[in-house]
């Protein structure tokens, strides 16, 4: 614990955040220590602690004097740890909050998980060795500017400078810019605990909350990205924008399905509904949502879901029984086929075809000759020929 | 000796007890709830004052952007959801996530007839890096992992196959690969094709088994068959492992 020193929080030029969790306690070995409730901060040069609740409490560690560490999982009443083994302290170091300890490690007890990430990011960081290569750019400049030269910053080393200090300054913003982000972070998981327990609440008893209230409620979980725990399975209850998207998506599609042989997968319907858009795209779960009102809004385009898992897009009059017919006709005209032929006959992507051949040999129109070359479909002669 | 509650009399009381406490319980859920509208004021107006300020380090910087997501998830928050949310409506995190998306079926459409909808991350990212003009450091392998996993509602179509730390494959098209499928891959992985031997000895597998998973891949385009090498063995070839530079030179 000894090796600590006090710190200001701010990395230094060369120094690259790595990772950071909050909920963690240190030990001084065995011992308990004040650093009881705070967050954990990995850089490529140090190990720094920072209090919750007196931001200005900052302790670090020079990952130079990490000798090597050790996971302990969690058990029955007893929290995570990762146990950093230390060398012996540098003669020079500067007075830290403990001034002598008998213990040559520190154990870092995770209240809040996170254990494993930072784990794995703190060997990986031990493994690369970053704090062993400052860039010697900086004692030279600074070497420099100390002998007085000239403030006109020309030439190559003036470039060099103007490029440091544009770093410098990214590196800054870069840090206050994680520091805004934990804040944030802490707003948005108080917002989550409190969603929870309403959500308890609500699915406790199901009167007490009005519909209205629950809607709005609802609205809530999808602007913040909380997944839904009330109603994940019911869709369609009065929203919106899901409406609104299933019926732009039929509106759009419609033309682009009836030239495309009349399916298209979803993943192909993402693609083309997005680039349409430009801006605002659409998430592939909104998508999804949409696509499950289609039926309900009896739009001309409906959603399906093969066996496969593949998902399509479909036209109202482009039904599965025409589908197999269809299908079956071709294969008749030509013998036999393979998914690649049907789609070059028919127009579609091979992955359709495919499914247009695996649905007909289930409803018993086609046979499979499975072989390496190629999986190919002939007519079912077993209904034809008795 | 100490009277104990007992009898209708305690009955009674307790039950009103439990009357009190439920509805001190729905007072509790409306106040949680006008709370929550509250908090939620506070907090748009918090992460407005963030987007004014940061929005810029999300779009460029991709460090930032895992540790973003990293803390999101962490929260039980997941920013992606929906195009319709406070994250992507200020702070643009949907667009960047939805075009690489958008771009990421792109690039394994265009590859898919060769590589059997088969790819290399790396090899997806330099494609994708060059197709779009975008600049190298801009997207990171984390940014594409998160894009495709996204994806992977749309159907079964995306899949990643980790291969070893910090390796992957990303798979484009339908249907599950075994173990034994994704073991073939990581024997090929250095030289880019396996043979019946290298199975043998490396795995200890029965032919059968090589069999098995080699026609698998065969049929499914993943694996193509070379029998002209001058070991007088069948090679195995799987394109989805030769990236697009390595093929130029």
């Amino acid at each position: 614990m000894d090796r600590f020193s006090w710190s200001d929080g701010h990395l230094a030029t060369h120094e690259v955040f790595v990772t950071q969790q909050s909920g963690v306690k240190l030990y001084d070995g065995e011992d308990k220590t004040n650093f009881n409730n705070g967050t954990i901060v990995l850089s490529s040069h140090n190990l720094m602690w920072r209090d919750h609740v007196d931001q200005k409490c900052v302790i670090s560690l020079s990952l130079a004097q990490v000798v090597f560490l050790e996971e302990s999982s969690s058990g029955l009443g007893r929290s995570a740890k990762i146990i950093v083994h230390l060398s012996a302290p540098p003669s020079t170091k500067v007075p830290g909050p403990v001034s002598s300890s008998q213990n040559n490690y520190i154990r870092l007890s995770f209240t809040d998980g996170g254990q494993v990430e930072f784990f794995r990011c703190f060997t990986e960081e031990l493994a690369r060795r970053r704090w062993e290569h400052t860039p010697t750019l900086q004692p030279l400049t600074a070497g420099r500017a100390q002998s007085g030269t000239q403030p006109r910053r020309a030439g190559i080393v003036g470039i060099e400078r103007k490029i440091q200090q544009k770093h410098e300054t990214t590196d800054k913003n870069i840090s206050v810019a994680f520091e805004d982000l934990s804040k944030l972070m802490v707003k948005a998981k108080e917002m989550v605990s409190l969603s929870k327990t309403i959500a308890n609440k609500i699915t406790d008893k199901q009167g007490a909350i009005s519909e209205d209230e629950t809607v709005k409620f609802k609205s809530y979980l999808l602007s913040m990205g909380i997944p839904d725990p009330v109603t994940r399975e019911t869709h369609g209850t009065g929203d919106g924008y899901y409406r609104e998207l299933a019926k732009q998506l039929s509106h759009n599609l419609e033309q682009q399905l009836k030239d495309c042989g009349g399916m298209m997968t979803l993943s192909d319907v993402y693609c083309r509904t997005n680039r349409a858009r430009g801006m605002e795209l659409l998430s592939p779960e909104d998508l999804i949502n949409a696509c499950n009102l289609l039926e309900e809004l009896k739009l001309p385009i409906r959603f399906r879901v093969f066996d496969s898992g593949v998902m399509v897009l479909h036209l109202l009059s482009h039904s599965e029984a025409e589908v197999i017919n269809q299908t079956t006709q071709f294969v008749e005209e030509n013998t036999k086929l393979t998914a690649e032929e049907l789609a070059q006959l028919v127009g579609v992507s091979v992955v359709l075809a495919k499914e247009r051949l695996l649905s007909s040999e289930k409803a018993g129109k086609l046979c499979r000759d499975e072989t390496v070359e190629a999986l190919r479909f002939y007519p079912n002669l077993f209904l034809t020929k008795t | 000796m100490r009277r104990r509650g007992a009898g209708l009399g305690a009955i009674k009381n307790k039950n009103l007890a439990q009357a009190k406490y439920k509805n001190k319980g729905a007072e509790i859920a409306e106040n949680d709830f006008e709370q929550m509208s509250k908090q939620l004021e506070a907090f748009k107006s918090n992460l407005e004052e963030f987007a004014r300020n940061h929005k810029d380090d999300i779009r460029k910087n991709p460090e930032f952007r895992s540790q973003f997501q990293e803390m999101c998830a962490s929260i039980g928050v997941d920013p992606l959801a929906s195009g319709k949310g406070f994250w992507s409506e200020m702070l643009g995190v949907g667009d960047f996530y939805y075009e690489l998306g958008v771009q990421i079926i792109e690039v394994c459409m265009a590859t898919n007839h060769r590589n059997g909808g088969l790819m290399t991350l790396d090899d997806l990212r330099e494609t994708l890096i060059r197709s779009s003009g975008r600049s190298r450091q801009d997207v990171s392998s984390d940014d594409l992992l998160r894009a495709i996993k996204k994806l992977k509602v749309l159907g079964n179509g995306f899949s990643v196959i980790p291969m070893g730390p910090g390796r992957y494959m990303v798979q484009s098209v339908p249907g599950e690969l075994s173990m034994d499928h994704t073991t073939v891959i990581q024997q090929a992985e250095k030289t880019g094709f396996v043979t019946m031997k290298m199975l043998k000895e490396n795995l200890k597998w029965e032919d059968e088994r090589s069999h098995m998973a080699l026609d698998y891949l065969l049929k499914e385009g993943q694996a193509w068959v070379d029998n002209q090498d001058k070991s007088g063995m069948t090679l195995y070839w799987l394109p989805g492992l030769f990236s697009d530079t390595n093929a130029a030179t």
